[in-house]
């Protein structure tokens, strides 16, 4: 069993970070990083750099926990993307970030945070930037 | 100063809130597809065209001039933040600009480019007012066995200077010219390649095949071949430029401006050759040049300034001649003709309003593009994250409606449909798209032309040669198409005196071969180059713009943007 979280380069991708690190130390179980890019755009802002991954993975191993990051480059849809890694990988929980989306926005673009918390099959945790 | 009171004039005119905003409108619709890859200014002024048919001509030719220089700027965007080239006359700019980037200069990049892209503009544009005139006195002295040379010139130039091999060149010219047969004979009323169709008879409207061969074939072209993995936003400030960087940057913006004025004026110019040019100057004439290939600024600044000065110079055959010497020109002299205007060089004389006008929306329109790229370039960078189902579903749709707009004919979309898959299969093979549009266009002309100058001795073939000009077009033209052969045969007499034993290996792969489909990749003819450069030099030049361009075409066949229709795969076989 796998604590699986959606990780983005922003405040809140590092806020999501951050629970599910906390997450894998109660549950004592790895730690996965997913950060997704899709492949019909040319540029993603989602996309973390190279080295930020890699220091993602730095930072998490210093902390003492198993962790593995995987960037995901094909699809288009992260929502659809990290529900399957999470039914691949058995994970137990899905971290991820919820920011607030304007409804026209939401309209236009759907909200793949909604779509997460209702497909995924197991608990998802969801982190908002200034609470966490 | 005659010509001054004229712009002055010009100006007045264009100064009415209306033209105004067409002005700004189509500099931020031509900066937003120069910016996006695979969608050009030549694409976007061919979707446009048929929606400005309700418009007046002065309001839709402001249109085309923002969305022409527009396109110039926002090319340079995207080179500079994400190493792809919006369209092929920034692929220079990508070489020096993205390097800068990646080590955090990207603001004074981008600052750079638009600064010298506005300095070059600025002269460019006076040097139309100052130039065109003069060529237009000279011309309306000609006849039609000396336009019947001049055309032929474009012919030969753009069928063969431009891109990587004539044979495809000459073959894409020879389809432009059959399209351009089909209809009604203008003198015996007879039906040419009409097949007996009524929709045939009156002639294949060029908008559709502008829109065809630019929009759907390169849309189709781009949405089965573009598809690669997304980049990570690079950071940009607000662009500004120190002190220092202004030091370096203003020489190299005259000399890309000295440069790319001229290469644009002539018929087959284009933007290619003068960026390449610029960009060797500055590296030869820097005084920093351990920078290069490390993000020079001069790299930056010498070629933006070249690729907006012949954007410039292109004004001055379109409006002299009626001669286009790049795609988005031809489709500009297009609209000109469907609103019943003749091109040529009786325009200033019977139309001086209208080009005055539109030559002082072109100061305009480069002013809004300053004013508007400066503060706004991290904005355009964000119209990069639209996923592109939607600018293709887009595209199609604006094709289809204005192809459909033009006559009302369902035929109009079948034929679009046809034209956009010969438009995607030309691009699959390699053929340059601009040919064949000039071959449309200019095809009847031509013909018109001929018809008149046998006409006049009676059907005698020496109507055809009249006076000096047309003596030294033929000479151009039997230079451009022997220079393979003069080459060829220069480098037989070279290998015989020079030392067999060791170059033996090398001269079996031929600097025909491997060497001129190098240069294919981006754009102008070895040959042409080989004179002025030694050849490590160049191939180094080339070598490393290859590798700018790869960085964005996903797989090198690709032509690498929309409208130039001058670059072409030949990674395969080349001419010889």
């Amino acid at each position: 069993m796998t604590v699986l979280v959606g990780y983005v380069p922003t405040a809140l991708g590092e806020a999501t970070l951050r629970a599910g690190v906390e997450e894998s130390r109660r549950r004592s179980e790895r730690l996965l990083v997913v950060n997704m890019s899709r492949d019909d755009v040319l540029v993603d802002a989602h996309r973390a750099a190279g080295d930020d991954l890699e220091r993602v993975e730095r930072d998490v191993t210093e902390l003492g926990v198993d962790v593995e990051v995987v960037r995901i480059e094909q699809g288009t849809d992260p929502a659809d993307a990290l529900v399957r890694v999470a039914e691949e990988r058995d994970a137990s929980v899905v971290v991820i970030g919820l920011r607030h989306r304007t409804p026209v926005g939401k309209l236009i673009m759907g909200s793949a945070a909604q779509r997460i918390l209702l497909d995924a099959r197991c608990p998802v945790l969801a982190v908002k930037e200034h609470t966490a | 100063m005659d010509n001054a009171s004229a712009l002055l004039g010009g100006f007045a005119d264009v100064i009415t809130p209306m033209n105004l905003l067409f002005a700004l409108l189509g500099v931020i619709v031509g900066t937003a597809v120069g910016v996006l890859p695979g969608i050009g200014p030549a694409m976007t002024v061919a979707l446009l065209l048929p929606i400005t048919y309700g418009l007046p001509v002065e309001k839709s030719l402001i249109l085309f001039g923002g969305i022409f220089y527009g396109g110039m700027y926002g090319g340079s965007t995207t080179s500079i933040l994400l190493n792809t080239p919006g369209e092929s006359a920034s692929v220079v700019t990508a070489l020096e600009g993205n390097k800068m980037a990646k080590t955090g200069r990207a603001a004074q990049a981008l600052a750079t480019s638009a600064i010298g892209s506005f300095i070059a503009g600025t002269i460019g544009t006076m040097l139309i007012v100052l130039v065109m005139p003069q060529v237009v006195k000279f011309a309306i002295s000609l006849g039609s066995p000396e336009f019947l040379a001049i055309i032929l010139v474009a012919f030969v130039g753009t069928a063969a200077i431009l891109g990587s091999s004539r044979v495809r060149g000459f073959a894409a010219l020879l389809i432009g010219l059959s399209l351009g047969l089909v209809g009604t004979d203008f003198v015996t009323g007879q039906q040419r390649l009409t097949f007996g169709s009524p929709f045939l008879a009156d002639n294949i409207d060029v908008v559709v095949v502008a829109v065809g061969i630019f929009a759907v074939g390169e849309a189709l072209w781009v949405a089965a071949h573009l598809r690669r993995r997304a980049a990570t936003v690079i950071p940009v400030g607000r662009p500004w430029l120190s002190k220092a960087d202004w030091g370096r940057s203003w020489k190299p913006w005259l000399r890309g401006t000295a440069l790319g004025f001229p290469f644009g004026a002539i018929p087959a110019g284009g933007a290619e050759i003068p960026t390449f040019l610029s960009y060797l100057t500055e590296r030869k004439l820097s005084k920093h040049p351990e920078e290069f290939g490390k993000g020079a600024i001069e790299g930056v600044a010498g070629p933006e300034a070249a690729n907006n000065a012949s954007a410039a110079g292109t004004m001055v055959p379109l409006l002299a001649l009626g001669l286009p010497t790049n795609a988005t020109a031809a489709i500009i002299l297009a609209a000109l003709m469907s609103y019943g205007i003749e091109p040529g060089p009786l325009l200033l004389t019977k139309e001086p309003d209208l080009v005055w006008m539109l030559i002082a929306s072109l100061f305009i329109g480069n002013f809004f593009l300053l004013v508007l790229n400066l503060p706004l370039a991290p904005t355009w960078a964000k119209l990069l994250r639209i996923p592109r189902p939607y600018l293709y579903a887009g595209i199609l749709f604006f094709a289809s409606m204005g192809a459909y707009a033009v006559q009302g004919q369902p035929f109009d979309l079948y034929l679009l449909l046809a034209l956009g898959l010969l438009g995607f299969a030309m691009r699959r093979f390699g053929l340059p798209v601009l040919p064949l549009i000039v071959g449309t266009i200019l095809g009847p002309l031509f013909e018109r032309h001929l018809r008149r100058s046998l006409q006049g001795t009676g059907g005698d073939a020496s109507g055809l040669i009249g006076g000096p000009v047309a003596w030294v077009c033929y000479g151009v033209v039997v230079v451009v198409l022997l220079w393979p052969l003069v080459a060829r045969l220069r480098r037989v007499l070279d290998r015989g005196t020079g030392d067999d034993g060791g170059r033996g290996g090398s001269a079996a792969g031929g600097p025909d071969g491997p060497q001129d489909s190098a240069v294919g990749a981006t754009g102008p003819d070895g040959a042409q180059l080989a004179g002025r450069f030694d050849d490590a030099e160049r191939d180094r030049a080339f070598d490393d713009a290859e590798r700018a361009s790869v960085g964005w075409a996903s797989d090198r066949d690709t032509p690498s943007a929309a409208g130039r229709g001058a670059t072409c795969p030949s990674r395969k076989d080349s001419e010889s």
